[in-house]
């Protein structure tokens, strides 16, 4: 069982926007040990020259898990979800991003190809984040499907 | 920064401390990452793992932490990894990065986070703007 890749480069995710927000970035830097107050503190992000809390550079990758079709895709794809491993993640930042801020995420499969043979199928997804008319970031994220019949 | 960073330079190690379940609630929750799979021990133990392992995104986390406790987060212009091995419950990454490059206008920075058992969980790059 492979995914059609014709079809899933073809496939359209839904558009999605999303206000980033304080707590949501909070929380982030909490989870993830951070204790630079730049992060954590608005004061103190402002001291900094930031307008708000900056958001951190893996953090748009959470913005890709909470649009619509985030898990979605790979369901109407036929993706076996137990088979699915994260091989590759990669982000170029273009501009600073903060709380507050408005982003509009543009997603779209980018590359279906095989590896070993086939026995491994590889999924490439692009997201450009961008704020109103500018690019703040892109995320691309290999996906890896294991165990393919082969 | 070049006379800062010459090619073979390390920065500081991040060691975050070993990874709990306690842990990997917080950032299942703040990442809305809902995979059972670091979470659940039943639904881990289903999919051939001995216990639920650390999301790979908590990992990347960490390297950024790294470079954005030595860089101005707005100097960094790219990160890429690899995901490499799983980071098993209560496992200690330590994060490294090393100047593999400059040109003058960036620097190249080479990136891995290893196990205490030698595992290399992720190798990477990042390049960062110079002033």
């Amino acid at each position: 069982m492979t995914v059609d890749a014709q079809r899933a480069r073809a496939y359209r995710f839904r558009p999605h926007v999303v206000e980033v927000e304080r707590a949501q970035l909070v929380d982030f830097a909490d989870a993830t040990g951070q204790t630079d107050p730049v992060y954590l503190d608005v004061d103190a992000a402002r001291a900094a020259g930031h307008p708000d809390l900056p958001v951190p550079p893996t953090f748009f990758y959470c913005l890709e898990l909470g649009a619509p079709d985030a898990l979605s895709h790979l369901s109407d794809l036929g993706v076996d979800l137990a088979r699915l491993v994260h091989g590759e993640q990669a982000f170029r930042f273009h501009a600073p991003a903060h709380a507050g801020d408005r982003l509009a995420l543009h997603t779209r499969i980018a590359d279906v190809y095989e590896k070993a043979g086939g026995r491994l199928q590889l999924l490439v997804r692009e997201t450009s984040f961008m704020r109103e008319e500018a690019l703040v970031a892109q995320s691309t994220t290999t996906l890896v499907l294991t165990g393919a019949d082969a | 920064m070049s006379t800062r960073w010459p090619p073979g330079d390390a920065l500081p190690p991040l060691e975050p401390g070993p990874i709990g379940r306690g842990t990997l609630a917080a950032f299942a929750r703040a990442s809305g990452d809902p995979n059972p799979i670091h979470l659940d021990p039943a639904f881990a133990r289903r999919s051939g793992h001995p216990d639920v392992f650390a999301h790979g995104m908590l990992s990347m986390a960490y390297v950024a932490r790294m470079i954005t406790d030595i860089v101005d987060q707005a100097d960094l212009r790219s990160l890429r990894v690899r995901f490499r091995a799983v980071t098993p419950l209560g496992a200690s990454p330590r994060c490294t990065a090393t100047v593999a490059s400059t040109d003058g206008a960036t620097a190249q920075l080479d990136l891995a986070v290893a196990l205490p058992d030698g595992t290399v969980t992720i190798t990477g790059s990042a390049v960062v703007a110079l002033d």
